[in-house]
């Protein structure tokens, strides 16, 4: 069995189908781009992953473990991390209390002086390191992002999810952002990245999975994916047959 | 026996339902939930009552004029007391938290000068109170307009909401107040409209009441608490919801109070309540996640 | 060390006071201290996570309905330890059947609750007892109600101070933030929830428990008045429900206040109870500290 392991996860609302039987692994260092057209079910499979909605059927597994069906806040202990599409940060906490909350409730329990000390490291570590006693809520929407990272990276993650983390930067700050994540990957966390930005993905992810409505249609590598004619005509939105 | 209760229940019923239908207007395109919900009933039942005693003035047509002033205050609380709050809020949860508080003193600002002005005794008027038969069962003149007064106005409202390009900017506002401006819809006007016909509602409710019910200063909260039951159990903003729900709640009471005990029909209203809370609290026949 | 001496001696001093008040002064003392206990038992679950609680007066109704019932059969410590555990079970059944409601529907729900209590207990005497009313009759001083009342007030506010500078307190504020981000990072939140919920409602109802010799008669509409869960509520708010002293900030001056008012404009008491609840949403939406420390602020901005 593969470090991180979906098995025809589905996702049901209703009348439709958001996941529709998506199978793939991932092994322990690998960085992985989620691509697909809006609405094809990408943000749903990381809400399924990550236990912010439960899995209608199918299985994933981290590390052997089974999570179908675990609480959010157990999956998270598992060592799922995650950042969120429309970015989510406790705003009347500090920069600080911010980051440290996945290192004191996560696995690792951390307390005191070790938390404060993963804190301000996963602080450093995205560019906020002088910051650490505002308020998060003062913060700029990019620095919110960084914000939002160092406390997933806080948690000292097996994996890391990212949903469209690089979306909405500058071409500097997509650069820095690019750098940040080049880091992560070359320090041996394995990444499950939403990414629209088809430069960035270019430069970190080797692989990629790419769905639509609701289905996995390429799971190959980035180059060929990106000539890959289905993925082509699901961007563009033509039918499949055409 | 059977027809008796279904008879007096389906009237009472009525009454429930037009209590409900402005509380849901409110909630669901203002996004307000409005406490002092009663006390506005309270004021167009006061009001009535005064008219009737003072002025000499027929209740048939201070049911006209008294929910014309209903939407003027509606408006004005509107614009005066929520406004600010949704503005502050920039759409975040806290406009929930502040709008619950703020109709809190609202609450008690209105039952206060209730109080001052007409006292704290039980008060009513009984007007137009004859009998009329219909399948056998004596049913009270007063309580047979109430209900036809709210099959008038829910049938109205349902069909200003279902069939005019006003209705479907309601409804596009109380679907997603986000996406609303986008289509050129000025959100703040119709959630102030919304409220101001929900105040209006509350006035017509409140002068029905008023001919055939006792009522006090401080019995504002149980018309809030039955309206909100009832708003609950049609899903919020749902108008056709709300009027069978409000229906079904006065066969219940009038179900419990005859066979059971009319000292449970209170508590059964709020087992009721609680149960549909924690099973379905998107309400009975609403299906909005 | 000091954090600790100051306290103290202002609780000696508090515990003194009997020796020089008046009935009448001692009366208001046990009523202040009362407030102050019910505020902040209540800010202990709702002043972080936002969940704006009114079944105070339900647990509040259950201890002084526990000691009614059982003032003559069971000796009084026995009688506080059941009236406690009632509450904590009633928090139980309530807390996990309800924490998941949010916002408006968790308000209507609790309000709802202690009405449905005071219904349900308002049916079985009239019915099954056959009596409305009950009387205490217990050898308790005032002055021994307002030490007892001291006690409690001053183990709520430790009870707080420990619990803001622990685990529990940390995943409370995150989760009036945001419940999502706290159970991604690997917050429990029901047990959370439910700790905090269960804690402040055992306070809530020894509060009722001990200070029910007070009333002699007691009957539903005495002792479940929802006016208490609003009061609680608003004194809370006032003074900031966040902070450890806040709701003691709050409820000293706001029940004096209210006892003022009462006795001299008992019919413009709830026009003032309104303007008060206006007033804290528009002019001090995060209470009295939080706005001093702001004042504070700007003036230095002002003058540099």
């Amino acid at each position: 069995m593969s470090f991180l392991q979906i098995d025809k996860a589905v996702k049901q609302f209703g009348g439709l189908r958001a996941v529709d039987g998506v199978s793939f692994a991932m092994e322990r260092g690998e960085i992985v781009g989620l691509l697909g057209p809006n609405g094809s079910g990408k943000t749903t499979l990381i809400n399924l992953i990550s236990g912010a909605l439960p899995t209608t059927s199918g299985a994933i597994h981290l590390n052997g473990q089974n999570l179908t069906g675990l609480r959010r806040d157990r999956i998270a202990r598992e060592g799922v991390a995650r950042t969120f599409q429309l970015v989510r940060i406790l705003p009347s906490l500090s920069l600080r209390e911010n980051v440290m909350i996945p290192a004191v409730f996560g696995r690792k329990a951390h307390w005191g002086a070790e938390a404060e000390r993963i804190a301000s490291a996963a602080l450093d570590r995205v560019g906020l390191a002088g910051r650490a006693m505002t308020a998060a809520g003062d913060l700029t929407y990019i620095d919110q992002k960084r914000l939002e990272l160092a406390r997933a990276l806080a948690a000292e993650p097996e994996v890391l999810l990212l949903d469209e983390w690089l979306a909405g930067l500058n071409p500097t700050e997509l650069r820095d952002g690019v750098a940040l994540i080049g880091d992560l990957k070359a320090q041996g966390l394995t990444i499950l990245m939403v990414e629209h930005i088809i430069d960035a993905v270019r430069a970190l992810c080797p692989r990629v999975v790419v769905m639509n409505s609701g289905q996995l249609i390429a799971d190959e590598a980035t180059e060929v994916a990106l000539g890959d004619p289905r993925v082509i005509a699901a961007y563009l939105g033509e039918e499949s047959d055409a | 026996m059977i027809v008796t209760t279904l008879i007096l229940g389906l009237v009472l019923g009525g009454t429930y339902a037009l209590l409900a239908l402005g509380l849901t207007l409110q909630y669901g395109i203002a996004r307000i939930m409005n406490l002092a919900y009663g006390e506005l009933t309270l004021i167009a039942a006061f009001g009535l009552v005064a008219l009737f005693q003072q002025a000499g003035i027929s209740p048939l047509l201070s049911l006209l004029v008294l929910p014309v002033l209903g939407y003027g205050l509606g408006w004005i609380l509107y614009q005066g007391m929520m406004r600010p709050l949704v503005a502050r809020s920039d759409g975040t949860g806290r406009l929930e938290v502040d709008s619950i508080l703020a109709t809190f003193g609202l609450l008690f600002l209105i039952q206060g000068l209730l109080l001052l002005a007409f006292g704290a005794n039980f008060t009513s008027i009984s007007y137009l109170d004859r009998g009329v038969s219909i399948l056998g069962v004596s049913v009270a003149l007063n309580r047979l307009i109430a209900f036809g007064i709210c099959v008038l106005s829910g049938g109205a409202l349902v069909w200003a909401l279902n069939r005019t390009t006003w209705g479907l900017r309601m409804r596009a506002v109380a679907l997603t107040p986000g996406s609303a401006p986008l289509v050129g819809i000025d959100v703040n006007r119709i959630a102030r409209q919304g409220f101001a016909i929900g105040t209006a509602l509350a006035c017509v409710a409140g002068a029905s009441i008023s001919m055939y019910q006792t009522f006090s200063a401080t019995g504002g909260v149980i018309f809030t608490m039955k309206a909100l039951v009832i708003v609950i159990m049609g899903g919020v903003g749902n108008v056709p919801g709300a009027l069978i729900a409000g229906l079904a709640l006065g066969l219940l009471e009038t179900f419990v109070a005859t066979a059971i005990d009319p000292g449970l029909t209170l508590a059964a209203t709020f087992t009721i309540f609680l149960a549909v809370l924690l099973w379905r609290p998107q309400g009975l026949f609403g299906a909005r996640s | 060390m000091m954090r600790i001496i100051l306290p103290l001696a202002g609780l000696v001093l508090l515990a003194l006071l009997p020796l020089w008040l008046s009935d009448y002064g001692l009366g208001l003392m046990v009523g202040a201290a009362t407030y102050v206990t019910l505020a902040s038992a209540w800010a202990l679950f709702s002043g972080h996570t936002h969940y704006v609680s009114l079944a105070t007066v339900a647990f509040y109704g259950i201890g002084a309905y526990t000691v009614a019932v059982l003032n003559e059969v069971l000796p009084y410590p026995l009688v506080l330890m059941v009236a406690g555990a009632m509450g904590a079970g009633l928090a139980l059944i309530v807390g996990l059947s309800t924490l998941r409601l949010k916002g408006v529907y968790f308000v209507i729900f609790s309000f709802g609750l202690a009405e449905l209590i005071r219904q349900l207990i308002t049916w079985y005497e009239v019915n099954v007892t056959g009596t409305l009313g009950r009387y205490i009759f217990l050898e308790i001083t005032t002055a021994g109600i307002y030490w007892q009342m001291l006690g409690l007030g001053a183990l709520t506010l430790a009870l707080t101070a420990w619990i803001h500078r622990n685990r529990l307190g940390l995943a409370l504020r995150v989760i009036g933030d945001d419940e999502a981000v706290a159970a991604h990072s690997g917050i429990h939140l029901a047990r959370v929830k439910l700790i905090a919920f269960v804690l402040s409602a055992v306070i809530l109802t020894l509060a009722g428990a001990i200070t029910s010799p007070r009333y002699v008669y007691v009957e539903p509409s005495i002792v479940f008045n929802p006016t208490v869960s609003f009061l609680t509520v608003i004194m809370a708010l006032l003074g900031g429900a966040n902070r450890l002293c806040g709701p003691m900030l709050g409820a000293v001056p706001l029940f004096l206040l209210f006892e003022w008012l009462s006795a001299h404009f008992p019919d413009s008491y709830p026009i003032f109870l309104g303007l008060m609840f206006i007033a804290v949403v528009f002019v001090l939406p995060n209470g009295v500290i939080a706005g001093v420390e702001t004042l504070r602020h700007k003036l230095r901005e002002a003058r540099s």
